[in-house]
């Protein structure tokens, strides 16, 4: 049977059966980083369109529908409109940064990459601390941004700049303390062993009230860290124009652009692991027959089914909920998002201690 | 008590988004919602709102007759002066001179669809179409002469 698993054996036998063992690790670092710009390449492209008819939808539009069957095209078309333009750098500006800048934010995006089990067996690195690894990854993507804003010497980018650095250490927390209530079920960091503890089922349904509570509270920290609406303060084009990367264009635009969907792909995997299982499928307790039936869709389509779920949850919030303010974002993240998850946490810990979950 | 208050604060805060979720989430799957006119494929099906301004008209009837009588209220009440009308003397039957209109000169590029002319006409000689199409090879095209060629006035208009 064709699964990801077995290429990946396929490809391992392969190489060793042919090159000395430091050549093999060489190749597949290759193939990795091909498979890495790719998935990224064609994640930007898939993600941009969805978001765009998610939108039309939502707001009882049609959306891009000229270029291509259904519009798919259009990001395409885009991105070749993006890489023809000028990249334009200000006169004024700090240009090492400035150019630095968005890859700064990029790397952080692939480095997360590591640890995800995209399907049963099949990751990059599955190492000891994953869900560690994630969390303090993800935090280094404000320093990308905050060197953009800065090198801009545009008062709109600094500020947005400004902004963003005070949100993300903000909801860092939330977001942390509800990846913690999960970590606290299953007792590991490691990601596939977070994925083998939910195959009874996933923690959503057999971690009782709280699990749902650490799953609300998790999709509104990642909203807020990656910059989207209703917390996109940092570009909030009414009043900052395109807040940290008003000064930028052409492809400099297009990899914070990139960075943006890339980030809520990750961010949205992670949450598909934690609450849902990852490409765990979906099973109930002791039910073997059901279970045995839910084992015949791939893994990979699972997680990648999950993923996008979420995915489509959080452009839903874009598209309904209004911008807050700075102060309200902050009153809501320091008076009720942590507070609740820290009582949440709290409540969890003694479901786990006495057993309570399923 | 604080806490009451506080979970109360947190509940409803749930509902409205929740609420405005719903909304969102019903116009998602039904999109016999969509408003959007898909303009140049829906031409022939097109139906404009009739009381959108498009141009300044002068309706004449079967008998190629009008109901302008060349008072000038219309070029009086242009804040731009989009209208000239130019009048010419009839001599009617038992030898008497009348005003009538000689050419009812509209220039769509200048008009801005105030509607003023058509407030100001006494006799409702003109009036505004919904067309929208406007767009003409050459500037001069835009300058209109509103009464038809041989075209006068209906029996009974004052």
């Amino acid at each position: 049977m064709i699964s990801f698993e077995n290429i990946v054996k396929w490809i391992q036998a392969f190489l060793s059966a042919h090159l000395p063992h430091i050549w093999v690790l060489a190749v597949e670092a290759v193939i990795i980083i091909i498979a890495a710009i790719a998935l990224f390449a064609i994640l930007g492209l898939v993600l941009v369109i969805m978001e765009r008819r998610v939108a039309a939808f939502m707001q009882i539009r049609f959306g891009p529908n000229r270029v291509g069957p259904w519009g798919l095209l259009q990001s395409t078309a885009d991105t070749i409109k993006l890489i023809m333009k000028e990249s334009i750098v200000p006169d004024n500006s700090d240009k090492f940064l400035f150019n630095l800048a968005p890859f700064m934010v990029m790397i952080p995006a692939m480095l997360i990459l590591a640890p995800i089990n995209f399907a049963k067996h099949f990751f990059i690195w599955d190492l000891n601390i994953g869900i560690l690894f994630v969390s303090s990854i993800s935090s280094i993507s404000v320093i990308g941004i905050l060197m953009g804003g800065w090198a801009s010497s545009n008062k709109y980018s600094l500020h947005g700049a400004m902004r963003s650095g005070a949100q993300i250490v903000s909801y860092e927390l939330s977001g942390g303390l509800s990846i913690l209530t999960i970590i606290v079920l299953c007792g590991s960091l490691k990601v596939s062993d977070i994925i083998t503890a939910q195959e009874t089922g996933w923690w959503i349904f057999r971690g009782h009230i709280p699990a749902i509570i650490a799953f609300v509270i998790y999709m509104i920290a990642v909203t807020a860290e990656t910059n989207r609406a209703p917390f996109d303060l940092a570009e909030a084009e009414s009043e900052l124009t395109a807040g940290f990367h008003t000064e930028y264009s052409g492809m400099r635009f297009a990899l914070f652009f990139l960075a943006e969907y890339i980030n809520i792909f990750i961010v949205c995997a992670v949450g598909a692991t934690l609450f849902f299982g990852g490409w765990m499928p979906f099973h109930i307790g002791t039910w073997h027959a059901f279970n045995h039936i839910m084992d015949f869709i791939p893994s990979s389509i699972w997680f990648f089914g999950k993923t996008f779920f979420l995915i489509f949850l959080i452009m839903w919030f874009r598209w309904t909920f209004p911008r807050l303010r700075i102060d309200q974002l902050l009153n809501l993240e320091w008076k009720y998002l942590m507070p609740i998850s820290m009582v949440n946490l709290l409540v969890m810990t003694v479901c786990a201690i006495y057993h309570l979950h399923f | 008590m604080f806490i009451v208050e506080y979970l109360k604060e947190v509940t409803n805060a749930v509902k409205s988004l929740a609420t405005g979720m719903k909304l969102t989430g019903y116009y998602f799957t039904h999109h016999k919602e969509i408003i959007t006119q898909e303009y140049p494929d829906n031409r022939a099906t097109l139906k404009m709102a009739d009381r959108f301004k498009g141009e300044v008209v002068m309706p004449h009837d079967a008998n190629n007759e009008h109901a302008c009588t060349g008072c000038t209220s219309c070029e009086l009440a242009c804040p731009n002066g989009s209208i000239k009308v130019i009048t010419k003397f009839d001599i009617n039957a038992d030898g008497k001179k009348k005003k009538a209109v000689d050419q009812h000169i509209y220039r769509l590029d200048m008009c801005t669809m105030c509607g003023l002319c058509i407030e100001a006409c006494p006799t409702d000689a003109i009036k505004m179409a919904n067309t929208f199409e406007h767009s003409v090879p050459d500037r001069n095209m835009l300058v209109k002469r509103l009464n038809n060629n041989g075209s006068k006035i209906r029996e009974g208009v004052e």
